[in-house]
């Protein structure tokens, strides 16, 4: 049985992990600082891994500062993590072909098949990718791309040690702590890592590795330290949000908020649960074969509501209102749960500062 | 009662269009013109079969894909129809084609009119702008299985008596039994023999018994809500005012995310909704 023990896994022999997922066929995907940011990305082996960076976010400002400490992990987030693995910001997903008689053929590009191994997954992404699989995979139809690579995703979990002041998973149910939907789970404390697998395959990288009984210490410290990571300063109010928001379509906090937004779309480039996507086609110069792509949309864009000659939503507001209340009140609806697991981006990368959770407590919070 | 969309044919793969040709091209006004298509695949032909109100994803090659309502009758010999509208750059160069064109064709998507659910009932049809394709499939429906279905009013409006097309269509339906088409203009011409005016005006003249009656809706968001309330006002049963909406469509399986309507996806969930399960977002501003 899975999932019942936990191990200790020295700082020094994390390189086994990554030996044990190359020789699995893996390529491991993970955290790497670049343009002043936490991205995710392929690496080869532990000793690329950062150290010592921490993260200071607060609505519109994102900065990294490194200090001396050993910690891998010791930072909240960056803009992307699993999503764009996943679901790509832009491919093919079909192909023209015209036939010098004139007939066309269409034809699928090959699945993707690649296997990755993605290390330091937060809980509020391992949330976020549980709505993408709703949305793309256990919906009437089957994305077959979002599929393909799903299929070869393994999940290394690393538990959140140092939440950001933009963070409110506690508040929405999704962290600070991974609980299930992961492979092998990490918390990483000073000279290590604790262990514990949550799928068979996880399992059997766990009884590959170099691992020695935890102790009570160590217990003891995780346990600190999750409950260190639960003081979050930011909290979605514990009120029906769902009926609310719609309720409230002429609260005038809504016209407030769309004075100060620039309807730029970044909150929804770095939601983790934001799927909208546009379609579009580009033909060869000889216009005998034509792609058809799909890229990452926004419902902040102008193309996003617009029908033949006809704007669904025309003004700031109502694209901020359909960025805020299908996320918070539409998606119980579609998906079962709220589209929002309290990872604080679209409140870090926002250039107008604009505090999500602040402007839904103010929109909701005054019941009196 | 909760009405499922079909079940989709191309499971697979839902993007990939298949092959179609295009039979015969007609012009219904200059911008305006109807595509009756063939999936070329003799498998796929056999296989394909749709319900009124339900619609397909056209591409032109190296264009783009476009939403186009299904407007042949179910039984068809296997020819699918689609009335158009040029307005943007795809529709424009589908009004280019000509018999024997090739072209993409994926669906049909969503969920269509209650067809089973209104047998035996009268039908009250109301469309406003121009050539409502939606309705135009179900009145050719239930006029083809006249028998089956009770007393029936179309009532079309639109904004100007010029932009009325299939005037003949409409005389002609007007002579058959138990059918009745009342029009209304906004602006009509010196000779207009319609109304001026609304729609809502003209469902005092209809012919179906409201405790009976199904109604079925498309055309201008406006137009719709004020017909809604205006035949449950005549004693229609809310539940049984029946209204097909539009949005931006790109992928047609509720994946892209353009078509929300509040929670709903109108390509998956829609097009056709019933009142209620629409009435409190119908004519909110932004939704
Ligand atoms: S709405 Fe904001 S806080 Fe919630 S998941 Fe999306 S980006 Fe994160
Ligand atoms: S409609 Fe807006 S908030 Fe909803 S998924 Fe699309 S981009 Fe995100
Ligand atoms: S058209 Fe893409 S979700 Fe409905």
């Amino acid at each position: 049985m899975y999932g019942s023990e936990t191990g200790f896994l020295a700082r020094e022999s994390l390189p086994e992990l990554f030996s044990l997922l190359h020789v699995q066929g893996f390529d491991i995907v993970a955290p790497q600082i670049q343009d002043g940011s936490i991205l995710y990305q392929v690496i080869t082996g532990a000793e690329q891994l950062p150290s010592g960076w921490q993260d200071q976010q607060q609505p519109g400002s994102y900065r990294l500062t490194q200090t001396e400490s050993p910690l891998n992990f010791s930072w909240a987030n960056g803009p992307q993590a699993l999503k764009p693995w996943l679901f790509a910001p832009r491919e093919v997903i079909w192909r023209a072909e015209k036939q010098p008689d004139g007939r066309l053929q269409f034809c699928e590009p090959d699945a993707p098949d690649r296997k990755l191994a993605v290390l330091g997954v937060r809980s509020c992404d391992l949330a976020a990718l549980k709505l993408q699989d709703a949305h793309f995979l256990n919906n009437r139809y089957h994305d077959p791309y979002y599929a393909a690579r799903r299929k070869g995703l393994l999940i290394i979990a690393v538990n959140c040690s140092h939440p950001a002041d933009t963070c409110f998973c506690v508040s929405t149910g999704d962290g600070p702590h991974a609980e299930q939907g992961f492979d092998l789970c990490l918390t990483e404390l000073e000279n290590g890592f604790l262990i514990s697998s949550g799928s068979e395959t996880g399992n059997d990288l766990y009884e590959k590795l170099p691992l020695t009984k935890a102790t009570e210490k160590q217990l003891h410290n995780q346990l600190q330290q999750k409950l260190s990571a639960s003081k979050q300063q930011r909290a979605l109010p514990q009120i029906p949000v769902k009926q609310l928001l719609s309720e409230r379509r002429d609260h005038p906090r809504w016209d407030d908020i769309a004075e100060r937004c620039l309807a730029c779309g970044n909150c929804t480039q770095v939601c983790p649960t934001c799927f909208c996507h546009k379609e579009g086609d580009l033909a060869s110069l000889d216009a005998s074969t034509s792609e058809h792509l799909r890229e990452w949309d926004s419902c902040f864009s102008e193309g996003h509501g617009y029908m033949a000659g006809h704007q669904a939503r025309p003004e700031i507001k109502d694209r901020y209102q359909q960025w805020m209340i299908h996320k918070l009140s539409s998606w119980h609806d579609q998906y079962g749960r709220s589209g929002c697991t309290g990872c604080g981006r679209c409140t870090t990368w926002c250039p107008a500062a604009i505090d999500f959770v602040e402007e839904v407590n103010l929109i909701c919070g005054d019941e009196s | 009662m909760t009405r499922a969309a079909p079940k989709p044919q191309c499971d697979s793969h839902p993007y990939l269009p298949m092959e179609a040709e295009v039979v015969e091209f007609t012009a219904e006004s200059p911008s305006i013109f109807t595509l009756r298509l063939k999936l070329t695949d003799e498998q796929q032909n056999q296989l394909y079969s749709f319900q009124p109100g339900q619609f397909n994803m056209l591409y032109l090659h190296g264009v783009g894909e476009v939403a186009i309502s299904i407007v042949s009758d179910p039984q068809d010999e296997r020819l699918i129809d689609h009335t158009i509208r040029a307005v943007g750059r795809v529709t424009k160069g589908l009004q280019q084609l000509k018999p024997g064109d090739r072209l993409g064709l994926r669906g049909p998507y969503g969920r269509g009119w209650p067809m089973q659910e209104c047998k035996g009932q009268d039908v009250i049809i109301v469309t406003g702008g121009l050539g409502c394709a939606p309705v135009v499939a179900v009145i050719n429906y239930i006029l083809m299985r006249r028998k089956k279905f009770g007393k029936l009013t179309i009532i079309q409006g639109v904004k100007h008596s010029d932009d009325l097309i299939w005037r003949e269509r409409y005389d002609y339906w007007n002579t058959l039994p138990d059918t009745q088409v009342l029009i209304a203009a906004d602006h009509g011409g010196a000779v207009w023999p319609f109304h001026h005016g609304r729609v809502t005006d003209l469902f005092s003249k209809s012919i179906v018994d409201p405790a009976n009656a199904f109604a079925m809706l498309c055309g201008p968001e406006g137009l719709m809500q004020a017909a809604s309330t205006g035949l449950i006002d005549l004693g229609l049963q809310p539940e049984r005012v029946y209204l097909s909406m539009e949005r931006n469509m790109q992928c047609a399986v509720g994946h892209c995310g353009h078509c929300q309507y509040g929670k709903d996806f109108i390509c998956k969930d829609g097009p056709v909704f019933s009142y209620p399960e629409i009435s409190d977002r119908l004519g909110v501003q932004g939704v």
